[in-house]
């Protein structure tokens, strides 16, 4: 009834635990690394902004506040400082934790192709349904029902408002 | 007006074939949603299951004598206890002690294996979380979330006992809170 | 004691929405109008019971009654009374309660009106109002029950049930879990509640669509009658969306608004449906065509809308507002699935006497370009749906999970909605029924080359973006095009009255306000676009660790740490870090202070992350406390970032609410309208 799962999973932040880790991650971060041209926030923001951690779904792993996500950003920071590129950090995600870190499935044709078919089929539907409803106004004018309908109920307000115009001019 | 609705009857009703295509997508969508549903819906695989088998890579230092990769198949004949963690989550903290300790108890009779699996983890936060709980049994990243996926493991920590033929037995869900309770799940399944 | 009351009449309204329902129905099919009357007034009956229990479960919450699961869930002796109070609509339970609460306030209300003209629909209407309702009810009654109290059982479990088991005592426990500090914004109060108006308003028009397909009465009655309604729906949903933006913007500290997330994608699905059907309404008031895809139109709005629900309820995704698991998720499968094929099934029935009155006559007549609006909302919204069920269909399939994020949905959507934007420049020039490339050509020559001239001018000024160009040159051209036909009124009006130029702009919008409010709508998309435009495509950041005294540099910007200092206020439970820092701007002077904050609330364990925020028109400068020192306050974090033209979104979203406001305010004189309905209507009646 407390919903244990959810509380697992939000417990991690504890205060504690993030005073803890905040003070490691910076003493590290700001004393031993800085002299050594650790790779910048930036440059990590840079590759975490198109990953996502499975912890935090449909959260950008650059704006995620989880523990895990900070430690995710960690390993990007030493990997960029191991020499690695963009590419092969991405991979290396991808291979410890599955295609869903990237913000995109890896078939990106089967992602793409489904909504641009189903676009192009609606697409063609109103084509095919403008030219059949044009066409009986076009091929048989004189029918007196058709004649009926092809006569525009008048936009009364428009029709005055043009009317106005031409007045001025 | 009566014979211009006639005219257009043939050509205004719904054709059967239209029908059936939007019968079917209709149907294919909800079938697509249904089985998303069912999915959610699923919680852990469930006592009684034969467990498929999986390889687990180990973290160098936690091999299991000297193998730096190990299946569950390795492991018939034996009680398998497959614990999931994280060096994340704080409960995990809680149990990581009494699993070392029932670990050093079962380890010499070789009945007993222990497998800890660490969920969405970095390797060097892992070693940490390790080396401060002093845990010695084989320990593995879980691999694109693939062993985690299999079990639909809803959180962490979440533990898994494998009877000695590879039928889950029990699965607790939630930290152990004492030593007893891991010896109380254990026991009856090496009596078997 | 009081919650067993209060869920005594929950059970009580959910029987009597089952009541109407049936009543409605045997009323209608056996002829017997006292039955459907009696189905009326026990319609009218919910609103006061829902009220009643919402006033239960509001005294629940106000005065800690910890015992009750809900309670002990979203509140926390340290809230103040009126989160306490909004904590209502903060958990699954409660939320379902006010959802089921509105509609019954909005059936009551459509049952309330006058129905001489339309008897055949009320039964009907009160059949589609009273099973949306029943279901929503019996989700509370069966499922999520907001009433339920913590028991503790002989072997010590403790859990929540509706009545109490056998050998167990009541369990109260001395505070309660206390709101997610996310949802304690005042844009998150807010959010939710207009989100959920949209969403039960539009219930009304399919309700009224139903009718009509199942009495046979498929003049365009229906739409006439609904068309104030979704009007009002489509202003709620779309201020639930922008609250929703501005909540995010301010509190989730991404330094963005739109995160596509499934879960906010839920709720603009609807909202593209919705925006497609009142375009298209349109063109059946006027031209008597296209009945059967406003009806298809407003069926896949309500479904949406139950779906939308469904995803953010039912566990299926997983996201930032997602409600814990539970068993809702079949029923609501079940519900979806029973309202689509019904409603498909009724207009297949129905195709006959659908049928257009007129003909097309011409394909850039403005029936023809709504009908392309319609097309590229449907393209946008196919782009979300199929976003949204991928990871769904993938790992059903392949067992590999995935994550469609945004870079999927801006490369997908973004050509539909520039082809949007051109649709609104062009088709408030085209005429209904005819136009021709020549009359058309002749109205835009002169939008089109101003908003040349101005793209020209910003590519020599301002950027040389390619796609901030194509954008510009859009959002030039729709205003420009607006305010030319809103100016070649007001100067008609001018003439023929003899109007002041601003009393004519005045009356020209009483007068049409369908038409001017429209045009209002359509201005303030473009403010949001240049919003849009600037943040998507302009948008920088930087992150640094820094001390007092140290300054980040970003986008001639220049930003100086000045302090930090840390909290406590136990009376609200909070731990406030604040920051100052200084703005500079590029020639050294001094713009403004900022105070980033991170607030920590003790009784959920979270963190909130308030960014400090320098406003203005060109951009805005965004700061976030990250991190900081606590023992020497000597290194902190800030990340920063530089938001150009952002502020022109926030100010073209409440040009948009003013624009919907004045299109759907009611007329002074209904008749009017129904006057000019009645031609229509008369026409249809002699095809009959």
């Amino acid at each position: 009834m407390l919903n244990n799962r959810r509380l697992r999973m939000t417990n991690y932040k504890l205060p504690l635990a993030l005073l803890v880790a905040l003070a490691v991650s910076l003493v590290l971060a700001a004393t031993v690394f800085a002299q050594d041209g650790l790779p910048t926030d930036d440059e990590v923001n840079k590759i975490a902004k198109d990953l996502y951690c499975p912890v935090c779904e449909s959260t950008p792993l650059d704006v995620c506040p989880t523990e895990a996500c900070r430690q995710w950003r960690e390993l990007i920071r030493q990997q960029l400082a191991e020499g690695k590129s963009e590419e092969e950090i991405k991979q290396y995600f991808v291979t410890q934790y599955g295609a869903r870190v990237l913000s995109e499935p890896p078939n990106r044709l089967a992602s793409y192709l489904v909504p641009a078919l189903a676009f192009l089929a609606g697409a063609f539907l109103l084509f095919r349904g403008f030219r059949m409803w044009i066409k009986p106004v076009a091929v048989e004018p004189a029918s007196p029902t058709e004649e009926a309908a092809s006569v525009i109920p008048p936009d009364d307000y428009i029709r005055r408002m043009e009317e106005e115009l031409k007045k001025r001019k | 007006m009566t014979e211009t609705t006639n005219i257009e009857t043939h050509r205004k009703g719904v054709p059967l074939w239209a029908q059936v295509i939007i019968w079917a997508v209709l149907a294919g969508l909800l079938i697509i949603v249904a089985l998303g549903l069912n999915r959610a819906q699923q919680g852990t695989i469930q006592p009684g299951q034969a467990v498929d088998d999986f390889t687990l890579p180990l973290f160098s230092g936690y091999e299991y004598q000297g193998a730096s990769e190990v299946k569950l198949s390795d492991f018939r004949g034996k009680v398998v206890v497959i614990n999931f963690w994280a060096s994340w989550c704080k409960p995990c903290e809680q149990e990581a002690a009494e699993l070392q300790r029932a670990w050093e108890q079962y380890e010499p009779s070789g009945e007993v294996i222990f497998l800890g699996v660490d969920y969405v983890d970095t390797e060097p936060e892992a070693r940490v979380y390790l080396k401060k709980f002093g845990i010695t049994f084989p320990n593995g990243p879980d691999l694109a979330t693939r062993i985690s996926q299999y079990f639909r493991i809803k959180g962490v920590p979440e533990t898994y006992f494998i009877d000695r033929n590879g039928v889950l037995k029990y699965v607790q869900v939630g930290p152990f809170t004492s030593l007893s309770q891991i010896q109380n799940i254990i026991d009856p399944l090496l009596a078997e | 004691m009081i919650a067993d009351f209060g869920y005594g009449v929950l059970v009580v309204a959910f029987l009597v929405a089952l009541y109407s329902v049936i009543a409605a129905v045997y009323g209608e099919l056996k002829k017997q109008p006292a039955l459907v009357e009696s189905a009326r007034r026990a319609m009218l009956l919910t609103w006061p019971l829902l009220t009643l229990t919402a006033g239960v479960l509001l005294y629940l919450l106000v005065n800690d009654h910890y015992e009750v699961q809900f309670v002990y869930e979203v509140t926390s002796r340290s809230m103040p009374l009126y989160l306490k109070i909004t904590a209502w609509w903060g958990g699954q339970a409660g939320s379902l309660l006010f959802w089921s609460w509105l509609m019954s306030a909005f059936t009551s209300l459509v049952t309330l009106r006058k129905w001489d003209r339309d008897r055949e629909f009320l039964p009907w209407v009160i059949v589609v109002g009273g099973v949306t309702m029943a279901f929503f009810i019996g989700m509370n009654v069966f499922f999520e029950n907001p009433f339920a109290k913590l028991y503790q059982t002989f072997d010590g479990n403790i859990a929540a049930y509706t009545l109490q088991p056998a050998n167990s005592i009541l369990f109260t426990p001395s505070d309660g879990r206390g709101l997610n500090p996310l949802l304690r914004h005042p844009g998150m109060i807010i959010h939710p509640p207009m989100l959920y108006l949209g969403f039960v308003s539009f219930v009304i028009p399919y309700a009224f669509a139903i009718a009509a397909l199942i009495t046979g009465r498929t003049d365009d009655r229906w739409i006439r009658i609904t068309r104030r309604w979704a009007l009002w729906a489509w202003l709620f949903l779309s201020a639930g969306l922008v609250l929703g933006g501005r909540w995010a913007y301010d509190v989730l500290g991404w330094g963005g608004y739109w995160g596509w997330d499934p879960v906010e994608i839920a709720a603009f699905m609807p909202w593209l449906s919705g925006t497609a059907f009142l375009h298209s309404v349109m063109i059946q008031e006027k031209r008597g065509m296209f009945k059967h895809w406003n009806m298809l139109l407003i069926i896949l709005t309500y479904d949406l809308v139950i779906f939308g629900t469904f995803l953010t309820r039912s566990g299926v995704l997983s996201s930032v507002h997602s409600f814990a698991q539970s068993a809702i998720g079949p029923l609501f499968f079940a519900f979806i699935g029973v309202t689509l094929i019904t409603s498909v099934g009724l207009i297949i029935y129905r195709w006959e006497m659908l049928k257009s009155e007129t003909q097309m006559t011409s394909m850039l007549s403005r029936e023809a370009l709504f009908l392309l609006n319609n097309l590229l909302f449907m393209g946008i919204l196919v782009v979300c749906f199929w976003g949204v069920i991928y990871p769904l269909i993938s790992e059903l399939t392949t067992g590999q999970k995935v994550t469609v994020g945004p870079p999927f949905y801006e490369r997908a959507t973004s050509p539909l909605f520039a082809a949007l934007m051109l649709l609104m420049g062009i088709a408030p020039l085209s005429a209904w029924g005819h136009s021709t490339v020549k009359t058309l050509g002749r109205a835009i020559w002169k939008p089109a080359l101003g908003a040349a001239i101005v793209t020209a001018i910003l590519a020599f000024t301002y950027t040389r973006n390619i796609i901030a160009l194509i954008g510009f040159f859009l959002v030039a051209l729709v205003i420009l095009v607006t305010l030319y036909e809103y100016g070649r009124g007001a100067l008609a009006r001018q003439r023929s009255q003899g109007e002041n130029i601003f009393i004519a702009f005045w009356n020209l919008t009483g007068r049409n306000r369908r038409r001017y409010g429209g045009y209002i709508i359509h201005l303030s998309m473009m403010l949001m676009a240049i919003g849009i435009l600037g943040i998507e495509l302009f948008q920088v950041e930087t992150q640094g660790t820094i001390a007092i005294g140290d300054t980040l540099e970003l986008s001639g910007y220049t930003i100086k740490y000045r302090e930090v200092a840390s909290w406590d206020n136990p009376g609200a439970g909070v731990n406030y870090t604040r920051a100052v820092v200084e703005v500079y701007d590029k020639n050294g002077n001094l713009l403004g202070n900022l105070h980033p904050r991170k607030d920590f609330y003790f009784d959920s364990q979270q963190p909130m992350t308030i960014p400090g925020q320098l406003a203005s028109l060109k951009d805005e400068v965004y700061v976030l406390l990250i991190d900081w020192e606590p023992i020497n306050q000597e290194s902190t974090t800030f990340k920063i970032f530089v938001n150009p033209l952002v502020n022109w979104l926030w100010m073209g979203s409440l040009l948009f609410l003013v624009g919907i406001i004045i299109a759907a305010w009611p007329d002074k004189d209904p008749e009017r309208v129904t006057v000019r309905a009645g031609k229509r209507a008369h026409q249809t009646s002699a095809a009959d």
